[in-house]
């Protein structure tokens, strides 16, 4: 798996936030669309891309979008 | 693993009863940002709930929803044989609430009667429980009511929580008769206690400190005798384990899910809902929600949906699946063959 088309598959689950703004550093709880919601929908999103189970605490524990990729990385493998 | 087959026993009549007081999440401004709340209600699908009032307990509703039942089906009280009660918010710790309810139906003294708590999954338990009944020698009908008024344990600053709960009651009158067979797979996960619950009680017990509204994570506000749920870590278990059951339910029965004619879901939030749906393949037109107008009403909410949305949809032979998750961790699924199933409309109590 690659983190460009992790970062894909995320930025594709927004509507109102510009694709550039969005890269594997960005912080994205501080996005204006983020909210415990929106949360849900990564979760399902790393389900069927990835077929990883992904926990509350996970999206809790991480800050930036490679985090969360990493997190999926080491389950995939 | 929990599989188990009935033969000769089915639903024959179901109903439910709802409060009349609406509340709408339109009006939870004072909780979530105005700016976010047709988001909320577009992502969960709630539009709406019904909130008991403070003197209406899950019983009333279920008793409500019982009478007209037996009004519906002309059914003697001295026909029921056993009186199943599920809920988590019955009238008191003891005695058993079914035990009210066997008197205030009118059923006779040889009626069996006990209580049955378990989370949003409560109802496939408690039916399986209610087949199993039905099949023995000696009983021929058994009246299950399903009821929960989480109003009562839901604190209403409590953002993850409040938008989503809704009070009903249901009754379901399962008998003996020509029916194919039903099976049922049932399933649990205790390591998953701490998702879902409610912290005071027997283990941590009910002191006058336990009454304080404290804030809770993320600004939530509740007390220690009100229900605190783990929003993502639901999504989680319910992703990961809801679809499998049911493919594996269909797998061990021989059915595709072409087969299925309807396909019943706790409703839990509509986002979980369509996600199963297009996780499964299933036709959207095969899965009635109700959830828009009632909310998630634990236990209660897949009768509620079956009366609110399947109402003169199940005369005939149909293939029905029912798929409940919830507290516990504890899920299962159910499929079974109804046959003119009389399911009365949802009434107001």
């Amino acid at each position: 798996m690659s983190l460009e088309r992790f970062i894909e598959n995320f930025t594709d689950l927004f509507e109102e936030t510009e694709p550039d703004t969005i890269q594997a550093t960005t912080r994205f709880k501080e996005l204006d669309e983020w909210s415990s919601l929106f949360a849900l929908s990564v979760i399902a999103m790393i389900d069927e891309e990835y077929d990883v189970e992904f926990r509350g605490d996970d999206i809790r524990n991480s800050n930036t979008i490679e985090d969360l990729y990493n997190i999926v990385k080491e389950r995939v493998e | 693993m929990a599989k188990v087959t009935f033969h000769g026993v089915g639903i024959k009549a179901l109903s439910a009863c709802v409060p009349p007081e609406i509340v709408s999440n339109r009006d939870l401004g004072y909780l979530i940002p105005e700016e976010e709340i047709e988001k909320t209600i577009n992502n969960i699908g709630i539009d709406q709930r019904r909130i008991a009032a403070p003197d209406v307990m899950a019983s009333d509703l279920c008793f409500k929803a019982a009478q007209q039942l037996m009004a519906d089906n002309d059914i003697a009280p001295e026909s029921i044989d056993v009186l199943l009660f599920m809920s988590q918010t019955g009238d008191y710790r003891i005695p058993a609430t079914s035990c009210l309810l066997q008197r205030r139906l009118g059923l006779p003294r040889e009626t069996m009667c006990f209580d049955i708590t378990l989370g949003c999954s409560g109802y496939i338990y408690a039916l399986s429980t209610a087949f199993a009944y039905a099949s023995m020698e000696g009983v021929n009908r058994v009246l299950l009511l399903d009821g929960e008024t989480f109003s009562k344990i839901v604190n209403r600053r409590d953002k993850v929580d409040w938008p989503l709960y809704g009070d009903a009651g249901t009754a379901t009158l399962i008998e003996k008769g020509d029916y194919g067979d039903s099976t049922f797979m049932l399933y649990t996960d205790g390591s998953g206690e701490n998702t879902l619950k409610i912290h005071a009680g027997m283990r941590n017990p009910i002191t006058p400190e336990s009454c304080v509204e404290r804030e809770q994570e993320e600004g939530n506000i509740r007390n220690d005798l009100e229900v605190f749920m783990d929003g993502m870590d639901v999504f989680n278990f319910a992703i990961s384990k809801v679809p499998k059951s049911i493919k594996r339910l269909l797998q061990e029965t021989d059915h595709t899910i072409d087969d299925v004619d309807y396909l019943v879901f706790h409703q839990a939030n509509r986002f979980m809902m369509d996600f199963f749906v297009k996780k499964l393949k299933i036709s959207p037109e095969r899965v009635p929600y109700c959830i828009s107008k009632y909310g998630n009403t634990s236990s209660s909410s897949v009768p509620l949906t079956i009366s609110s949305e399947l109402n003169g949809r199940l005369d005939g032979t149909h293939t029905v699946v029912l798929s409940a998750f919830g507290a516990g961790l504890s899920w299962g699924a159910a499929i079974m063959q109804t046959r003119d199933c009389n399911v009365s409309p949802v009434i107001e109590y």
